[in-house]
């Protein structure tokens, strides 16, 4: 029999936060750069769920709204982000993101 | 119409940029005319705002025009304005009305050169400084004025730069004058520290109660930039090399204007003078009265028309300048515009004959020209009537008055004024009677020249009318000049009553009593008619050989012993200098920049081009800063 477990906030915040870690770690330890990526997609995402929780156990629409700013800001993001990589990828075949550090001191 | 000042200025200045632009299409001689015309028309603003001056009482006799805000820099504010006052008006009036004939006279001297354009833009632009210099109503502009005038000189000095002399001799008085410079600007570092500001009417109204050190070393300062324009001892090397130039630059440049600059500036600021330790009004009148002497005694000597000349205007300067020094503010202005009527006529009157004479300017050569340049000839006499002080000509009065307060301030002064005097009597009198008397010389050979080598025929010939016009007009200047301050008017001097204004601050009043000036003036006569008579004697009658020592002619050997020692300990401190400025200060300076570069060159491996480095670094970045967060800030 499945105990019914209520759903607190405190779930959320976990889940965010170990989404959060989760894409933090890949951005750190991968080299393909649309997998990092997704890894940023994934940090932005994990705040957006504990914008939305907080939001929602405050009562605060300020949450919510933050949201969309975040996602207004990483549909931009993503559109230069994505160009860019294409256009490496397109130059160097298989390159990874430390191949692209042409502008080290 | 004192509105019209920034008019005085701005008509030369429209000429220099005209003949800049178009000079070389206008051509000879329309390029001359214009710049004669403008400057024609530079008078007359003169004359029109000298007129609304005098329309002012006494005590209203000063009106600022504010043109724009030029530096307002933290408490600087330094604006570009005119101050119209008696003492500017009386060297506007000189300097556009002399410069005017001499644009003139120009016209005929310099017909036939390759660069007639380029000379007429250049004296404009002459003009147009020093009459920011005069203007200007503070130290900033007339210093802009001031250097402005040093520039052309160097420029009309060296210009016919293609002989090596002549170029030489350029940069001779541009170095000579850049040392009196520094005097000039420490001094306006002085005003304006101890004043606040940098105009001559708050200057001039703080001066009295200004400490007395501080009215010190600003009055000493700005002497030392007036000796440099001025060529007073020990900086008067440059002037007679200075006749390199054209003759009729000599005569605006290097006699009627520039070099007055520095007794002008002496007037300016006579309160400060005044309120100065007496040691500085006494230096001025010694170096006064030795650089007359000396000079003097250079020109007996002199065998160049103009070398003659340029030394007798360092030697009148001299007079100014004892005038300045024993506050004799009014003789001193009064000797200024006689000088430039009396010495401009001169230096016209030699170019006249130098233009006759196919460019030679050897003395020895001349002789018995009254007969062919009749009108050069008796406009260059009432010239040296003038400077010689006979009466009733100009130079009589103003040297006399000049004398009389010498007299006052000791009598030592006087002594050696008036041996200057009769020296200047002198070896001007040997001048007209080694040129225009006697018998002709034209085409003898000068001892040293090679008898055999054929010679061109030279036949001197009376000077065109754009020549002689302005000859006779200074010649009837110089002749009832004198008029502006006769001494035995009484409270009616004119020159003096109209300067009253400016120079109230510093002004000594003369105390002989009547009969004293009476034996004074005398005495000068006595003197010029003395050196005349021996002149005449020498020269003329030949009763006497001529005693014209070796060491006089080369000017007590002043030039070569300044060049031995600057070639020599000179040079080498200065490569001592040199030396020092590449090792200490050069090496603190590359210093601080290789620590500056060597870490650089560490912290630049800090950025690795990685994205994760960088995603670590922000990611540690993030952790302090939560950590500080949550450990601080939220307990």
């Amino acid at each position: 029999m499945i105990a019914l477990v209520e759903v607190t906030t405190t779930w959320y915040l976990v889940l965010g936060a170990m989404l959060f870690s989760l894409g933090g770690t890949g951005l750190l330890i991968r080299r393909n750069p649309l997998v990092m990526f997704m890894c940023v997609e994934l940090m932005l995402n994990a705040v957006n769920l504990t914008f939305v929780a907080f939001g929602r156990q405050l009562g605060d629409l300020g949450g919510q709204v933050s949201v969309f700013f975040v996602l207004v800001v990483a549909a931009a993001e993503v559109v230069v982000g994505l160009a860019l990589i294409v256009a490496v990828l397109r130059r160097h075949p298989g390159a990874t993101a430390d191949d692209v550090s042409v502008l080290k001191g | 119409m004192l509105e019209l000042v920034w008019l005085i200025p701005a008509l030369p200045l429209a000429g220099f940029l005209l003949l800049m632009l178009l000079g070389r299409r206008i051509g000879e001689p329309g390029a001359g005319w214009l710049a004669t015309l403008l400057m024609g028309g530079a008078f007359a603003a003169t004359v029109a705002v000298h007129l609304g001056l005098v329309d002012r009482g006494p005590e209203e006799r000063a009106f600022t025009q504010t043109l724009f805000e030029w530096l307002p820099v933290g408490g600087l504010h330094v604006d570009v304005g005119f101050l119209v006052d008696p003492l500017s008006m009386t060297m506007a009036l000189f300097i556009t009305g002399v410069g005017a004939l001499i644009h003139l006279y120009s016209v005929g001297y310099m017909h036939g050169d390759r660069d007639f354009a380029r000379y007429f833009a250049l004296l404009n632009l002459f003009v147009f400084f020093m009459l920011v210099l005069v203007l200007g109503d503070n130290l900033l502009v007339t210093f802009l004025g001031w250097e402005g005038v040093g520039l052309c000189s160097y420029q009309l000095i060296s210009f016919w730069f293609a002989e090596m002399p002549n170029a030489v001799a350029g940069k001779k008085a541009f170095v000579t004058n850049r040392i009196g410079d520094w005097g000039f600007l420490v001094a306006m570092f002085f005003t304006f520290t101890a004043v606040g500001s940098l105009n001559y009417i708050d200057l001039n109204s703080n001066a009295a109660t200004m400490a007395t050190t501080t009215a010190t070393a600003i009055a000493f300062l700005l002497f030392v930039g007036a000796v440099g324009k001025s060529a007073q001892v020990p900086l008067f090397v440059w002037l007679p090399d200075a006749m390199a130039g054209p003759t009729p630059v000599s005569a605006l440049i290097h006699a009627a204007t520039m070099v007055t600059a520095g007794v002008f500036l002496m007037i300016r600021v006579n309160p400060v003078l005044a309120a100065s330790s007496d040691w500085v009004p006494d230096l001025i009148a010694w170096i006064g009265v030795g650089t007359a002497l000396l000079a003097a005694t250079i020109a007996v000597s002199q065998n160049d028309i103009k070398k003659v000349l340029a030394y007798s205007t360092i030697s009148q300067l001299g007079y100014t300048f004892l005038a300045v020094g024993s506050g004799a503010y009014v003789a001193a202005l009064f000797h200024v515009v006689t000088h430039a009527f009396f010495k401009a006529l001169l230096f016209l009157g030699s170019g006249s004959v130098i233009h006759g004479m196919h460019d030679e300017q050897d003395m020895r050569r001349m002789g018995a020209l009254r007969k062919v340049m009749p009108i050069t000839a008796a406009t260059f006499i009432v010239g040296w009537l003038a400077i010689a002080g006979v009466p009733p000509f100009a130079g009589f009065w103003s040297k006399d008055e000049i004398l009389a307060h010498a007299f006052d301030n000791s009598p030592a002064l006087w002594l050696l004024g008036l041996v200057t005097a009769l020296l200047t009597a002198f070896y001007m009198s040997r001048q007209v009677f080694m040129v225009f008397f006697g018998e002709a010389r034209w085409n003898d050979p000068l001892p040293g020249d090679d008898p055999d080598e054929p010679r061109e025929e030279i036949h001197p010939h009376e000077s065109p009318w754009t020549m002689t016009v302005p000859l006779i007009v200074l010649s009837v200047l110089a002749a009832v000049a004198g008029i502006l301050n006769l001494p035995f008017a009484g409270d009616n001097k004119a020159f003096e009553n109209w300067l009253e204004p400016v120079v109230q601050g510093g002004q000594v009043e003369l105390t002989l009593s009547g009969s004293d000036q009476v034996a004074l003036a005398i005495a000068s006569i006595g003197v010029a008619l003395i050196g005349i008579a021996l002149a005449v004697a020498i020269y003329l009658r030949k009763r006497v050989k001529p005693v014209e020592p070796e060491i006089l002619a080369h000017g007590w050997y002043i030039d070569e012993t300044i060049a031995r020692v600057v070639d020599g300990p000179g040079e080498a401190a200065f490569e001592g200098t040199a030396a020092f400025d590449r090792v200490v200060i050069d090496g603190a300076v590359n210093g601080t920049g290789a620590v500056v570069k060597g870490f650089g060159e560490r912290l630049r491996l800090v950025q690795t081009g990685y994205v994760r480095s960088y995603a670590l670094a922000i990611t540690f970045g993030a952790v302090a800063l939560m950590v500080y967060v949550v450990t601080r800030i939220s307990r």
